[in-house]
């Protein structure tokens, strides 16, 4: 049996997620209190990141597993924390400005992405399926909330409907997947899954079922094709920072979910998922970065193109090496710096007129703005994969991954995306430094937003510059989830 | 005493009739009844394995319990976004609700 249950030492072991909870209610209760534009609400959310990642700080050190093995607080857990808080950081400073653009309620909108980075946080952790299930839908169903929240706006109530069936549905067949599992094995514990599993028929139709079952449903999460089909519509029309959370945050807890459950739980028939997601990789590159090329609306090619870097991670996941889950953590690290930043354009575009969210509202941007043009071609560049950009040493160590585990035809197919990719990015900064703007470009100043900028530039170059200690810290990161 | 896989055939049928509803009605408010359905019929199968595995602990019926806790605010905020829909569309019909193609 896993460890007892102590109440109060358990608790000392999750103390970043109960403050961040407290933080949460807190701002939801002062949302009534308070007049929205007095600057409390965002003060507070800055907070509740900036302490909560502190107190991520405190925790690392030898692995712990806490409330009978439901609560695992190990490297895994505290890397993808901190990338989850890092993605709600650059929202909550992407929002201040653009959120009184939207005329939206500012206290609760915080108080939602607050809860969902706490259901993130909870899918980190997960050592039993059922913490991890309960994180998962604490996650998903704030974003529904934040995806609906231009409540007049149709385009957003569309998003927030097929968002949430999708995500609902899915739940459904995790769950099924889940329960499969648990009639084999009896057990909820992932850790005492795989032990079990290991003196089982592997052959088994049921096993087999359970896992197809568990690849559609983080298939759906992490958007992979043939699992997509609601992305592109929820990008486009939740409000930009509401998208760059799917994006950056979401993404990384689907990938997170899925490597606590495949790898924890059922890495002996990992020969049997490697070749489903191997497919799933193909597709998932291919479609995303072909049919990102038709895109007119930024907000949209943006969902292609997060679909076909979930296509670029999946590598890592079919290569299942060290080397290539490594690989795999230190792209979603990455890949959050580039396409917050691309976001974070898009923001910059949105004034009290214009909606800045088609391709040509990027037209004469570099005359008019040539330090913001000039960010907005280095996150291209990082995007497609061009040095000194950290996309480049991302792909460099994914494809690498595949080539030394034999996987050739993978890293071909990737680096002909990859060429495919070139053509819609650079179109984008064709269409800043070659094109005039019909009218004149306007964009919204706000210090925060710049302080955004200013870090996805530094974190894309950094990373690309001199990636060795990030990889070091994937690479760390490992312990505590594969042997 | 009724043998296990009478339960597990029943949650598998439950789960195909939520998945044929949730794939083929039109209506917003029908799909999130059936996937109430497919959520249930996972219900069923946990309970049913918690009670009939040897050995066995009471996590299927707790998670039973979670699963229940979630559908519900799943349920609340599945309704209120359909209202807020229906405010601006005057439909529940998801074939008409269709601004973002492609």
């Amino acid at each position: 049996m896993t460890a007892a249950f102590n109440p109060g030492v358990d608790t000392l072991h999750a103390l970043p997620e109960v403050f961040l909870c407290t933080m949460a209610i807190i701002v939801l209760i002062l949302s009534f209190a308070v007049p929205d534009r007095r600057g409390w609400m965002e003060g507070l959310s800055v907070a509740a990141v900036v302490g909560t990642g502190a107190l991520l700080l405190w925790q690392l050190g030898e692995p712990v597993s806490a409330f009978s093995g439901m609560y695992l607080v190990d490297n895994f857990a505290l890397f993808f924390k901190a990338v989850f808080l890092i993605s709600t950081l650059f929202v909550i400073l992407m929002s201040i400005n653009y959120l009184q653009l939207e005329r939206v309620p500012v206290g609760e909108f915080y108080a939602v992405l607050l809860f969902s980075t706490l259901g993130m946080m909870f899918i980190a952790s997960g050592g039993n399926l059922l913490s991890l299930y309960v994180g998962l839908e604490t996650m998903s169903i704030s974003i529904y909330v934040l995806a609906g929240f231009l409540k007049r706006d149709r385009k957003s109530n569309e998003a927030a409907l097929k968002y949430l069936l999708m995500g609902a549905f899915t739940s459904g067949v995790i769950l099924y997947g889940i329960a499969l599992l648990y009639g084999l094995t009896g057990t909820l514990d992932i850790k005492q899954t795989a032990a079990t599993l290991v003196q089982m028929n592997l052959s088994n139709p049921a096993l087999l079922l359970a896992m197809v079952m568990l690849t559609a449903g983080f298939g759906f999460k992490i958007a992979a094709v043939p699992f997509h089909m609601y992305v592109p519509d929820v990008y486009e029309g939740a409000m930009t920072t509401v998208t760059a959370f799917l994006a950056v945050g979401s993404e990384a807890a689907g990938v997170a979910a899925l490597l606590r459950v495949f790898l924890g739980a059922i890495p002996q028939i990992q020969g049997d998922w490697a070749v489903l997601f191997w497919i799933l990789s193909v597709l998932t590159m291919t479609v995303g970065n072909v049919l990102a090329m038709a895109q007119r609306n930024m907000k949209r090619m943006l969902a292609y193109s997060s679909i076909a870097h979930i296509g670029y991670v999946l590598i890592g996941f079919v290569v299942g090496t060290e080397q290539g889950i490594s690989a795999m953590l230190l792209y979603v690290l990455i890949y959050e710096f580039m396409t917050a930043g691309a976001f974070a354009m898009v923001i910059y575009l949105r004034t009290e007129t214009v909606k800045g969210d088609l391709i040509e509202d990027f037209a004469g941007l570099a005359r008019v703005r040539p330090v913001a043009a000039a960010a907005m071609v280095i996150f291209l560049m990082s995007l497609t994969g061009i040095p000194p950009t950290a996309g480049f040493v991302g792909k460099f160590y994914l494809f690498g991954a595949a080539i030394n585990s034999g996987y050739i035809w993978l890293a071909v197919v990737a680096a002909v995306n990859t060429a495919i990719s070139l053509f819609y990015y650079m179109r984008v900064a064709m269409v800043m430094y070659m094109l005039e703007s019909p009218g004149p470009v306007s964009v919204s100043s706000s210090r925060p937003l710049y302080a955004a900028l200013i870090f996805a530039v530094l974190g894309t170059l950094i990373m690309g510059i001199y990636p060795g200690p990030f990889l070091d810290l994937a690479q760390a990161s490992l312990m505590g989830l594969m042997k | 005493m009724i043998p296990l896989s009478y339960y597990l055939t029943l949650g598998a049928l439950l789960f195909g009739v939520g998945m044929f509803g949730a794939l083929t009605r039109r209506n917003a408010i029908a799909i999130l009844m059936a996937v109430e359905l497919m959520l249930n019929a996972v219900n069923v199968n946990f309970i049913a394995l918690s009670r009939y595995l040897p050995n066995s602990t009471l996590d299927g019926q707790v998670f039973a319990i979670f699963v229940i806790t979630v559908a519900a605010a799943e349920a609340a905020v599945g309704l209120a976004i359909v209202l807020g829909l229906y405010r601006n569309f005057k439909t529940v019909n998801v074939d008409e609700i269709n601004l973002m193609k492609w």
